[in-house]
């Protein structure tokens, strides 16, 4: 994140606690199964009554549940912490939101670093290949053990959006809308490039032993530059000149090639600073499910969406060049032919990908009146007499 | 908001719309028309805005907008997917309007089209008698600052349905005070037709 001051609206929520949500024989779309499944997860506000107001904050690749407030003995906020909490955009007055960290995840959810019951061992390579259907399906559990039939939205932003594009496209009518952020209906031969170089930095690390590295040394350098290529993605040329220009480091560098630019010495910070909390092989697992996602399952979109009820909010940042706009069109050009009842807003912003952690103003105008709309069931707000 | 405070040329396209009809405004702008549509006549609407602050006016009005260009993205939709396109005061900013037209008719059953009458008497005089580019009530701006690509007037109008074989269903022709029924080419400020293919 370029870390600018955010004024905040509203009153976040405070202090929170992640949740653990176990269940067992976990069939995957892969043909794999998991015998017992746990999903880390935190919430915010109240469900009501009815179990109308529940909406599903999904992550990105390195995201996790913690999406809002402060966990106890930590200052971290949450990710998306800016639109969370009373009088913001996820209004949690009137809303229950839930989010959770991902099946092959590292933050609390099952995934390659968990422990195999049957072996004692972390699965590592053992673990199954998982999709992004998978991780909607483990959500779809946690939603069901609320008793929360339908969900009044589905919430995210690039590999959060497949997620809501995967509910959906396939489950249309537990879903009241959806709320697609800089993503794809499926990866471009660009983005699955960047995927491959990030794997493969990790993979020619000495360390990372095909993924055995649980007992000794972990493949540091390799995952720490498979997060500077994908830094390099998340920003723009301009938000990059912005923030850093071709400052020097004011530090004398004792050798050659040190990090002597202000941009090599952010992303070595922004690599080092991702090792103390993600696992490799997750990352090999999360950014190959990206690869292989598809929300067209084999078709022209626009026949996926067929029939769907659920109101869609798109929404798109010009600068976004590893989620370009086109992207989205494409999804609401799939959303124009098959009838779908579909906004999109594309923000003016320099952020590029990040923007959709960062545009917070834009984002809970747009947001907090679409859930407004979505939650109230009104065409258009207000009255008047004629 | 009351009857009275609904804009003239809103009103007469609220005469038009069939209730409970389906509706896509290009170049909704603040969302005013749409929401008056939807209000009073029951319609499924959406709106087409290039503008930003435009765009976020229409969600917070609940309004379904897209933003972008009218010209981009219109020959997207199947035929007939709306029973009727709107193109009120937006005609004339358009780069491509043949192309434009022939899209709305394409997808909209019915096509209103709504846009300031250039020949009005006002505007001759000041071009005839001031020599200079007319600036009134209907055409606002300065010639350095018009956003209006073509300049056209209601007879201009009524030439170009006849030669591309347009059929005008209904037309109103306004003043600032109403309706005008005579001369209208001369007395008019605005011309909206109800035209399909």
């Amino acid at each position: 994140m370029a870390g600018t001051k955010i004024v905040l609206e509203g009153d976040g929520v405070g202090l929170v606690e992640t949740r653990y949500f176990t269940f067992s024989d976990f069939e995957l779309e892969e043909g794999g199964r998991i015998d017992l499944v746990t999903i880390a997860y935190e919430t915010y506000g109240t469900l009501n009554e009815k179990k109308n107001n529940a909406i599903l904050i999904l992550h990105a690749l390195s995201g996790d549940a913690h999406v809002a407030g402060i966990n106890s003995g930590q200052n971290n906020p949450g990710w998306w912490d800016p639109l969370i909490g009373s009088g913001r955009a996820f209004d949690t007055n009137k809303y229950f939101i839930i989010c959770s960290n991902v099946l092959g995840g590292c933050r609390g959810s099952t995934g390659p670093a968990t422990v195999n019951a049957k072996t004692g061992r972390p699965y590592a390579l053992d673990f199954p290949v998982i999709t992004i259907n998978d991780m909607v399906d483990a959500q779809k559990r946690l939603v069901d053990s609320f008793g929360v039939d339908k969900l009044l939205a589905v919430v995210g932003g690039s590999m959060g959006g497949m997620q809501v594009l995967s509910w959906l496209t396939r489950y249309p009518d537990k879903i009241r809308s959806a709320i697609p952020i800089a993503t794809a209906a499926r990866h471009s031969p660009q983005q699955i490039a960047f995927g491959e170089v990030g794997r493969q930095a990790i993979m020619a690390d000495p360390q990372w032993k095909y993924g055995n590295y649980y007992d000794g040394f972990y493949p540091a350098k390799g995952l720490a530059v498979a997060r500077m290529i994908g830094h390099i993605t998340y920003m723009s040329d301009v938000s990059m000149a912005d923030k850093f220009g071709r400052q020097r480091k004011d530090k004398a560098q004792p050798h050659k090639f040190s990090a002597d630019f202000e941009v090599e010495g952010y992303l070595r910070y922004r690599g080092e600073n991702f090792i103390k909390r993600f696992d490799a092989n997750s990352y090999l697992y999360i950014t190959k499910a990206m690869d292989h996602f598809d929300a067209s399952q084999g078709k022209a979109l626009q026949d996926v969406l067929c029939g769907i009820k659920a109101r869609v909010m798109l929404i798109a940042f010009k600068s976004d060049w590893l989620y370009p706009v086109y992207q989205s069109k494409e999804i609401l050009k799939a959303c124009k032919l098959s009838g779908v009842d579909a906004t999109y807003c594309e923000i003016e912003s320099t952020y590029g990908h990040d923007a959709f952690l960062l545009e917070v103003k834009e984002e809970t105008h747009l947001i907090g009146h679409f859930l407004k709309k979505v939650f109230y069931e009104y065409e258009v707000t207000g009255h008047y007499e004629i | 908001m009351k009857y009275d405070e609904i804009r003239l040329d809103h009103r007469v396209i609220l005469e038009w719309v069939e209730p409970g009809s389906t509706v896509l405004d290009l170049g909704c702008g603040t969302g005013e028309l749409l929401y008056v549509l939807i209000k009073e006549k029951r319609v499924r609407g959406q709106g087409v805005e290039i503008d930003t602050q435009s765009i976020y006016k229409c969600v917070a009005k609940g309004l379904t907008v897209l933003h972008g260009d009218i010209d981009s993205g219109l020959a997207e939709y199947k035929k007939n997917s709306f029973d009727y396109v709107i193109l009120n005061q937006s005609l004339q900013q358009i780069k491509h309007v043949g192309q434009v037209l022939n899209d709305a008719l394409h997808v909209g059953k019915k096509v209103v089209v709504g846009f300031p009458n250039f020949a009005h008497y006002k505007s001759r005089f000041q071009v005839f008698f001031g020599g200079k580019v007319p600036v009134t009530g209907a055409l606002p701006f300065q010639w350095y600052e018009t956003p209006n690509l073509h300049f056209l007037s209601i007879s201009d109008f009524v030439n170009y349905c006849r030669l591309r074989k347009i059929k005008i269903e209904k037309e109103i022709c306004l003043s600032k005070r109403g309706v005008v029924r005579a001369y209208r080419n001369l007395f008019a400020q605005t011309g909206i037709f109800l035209v399909s293919k």
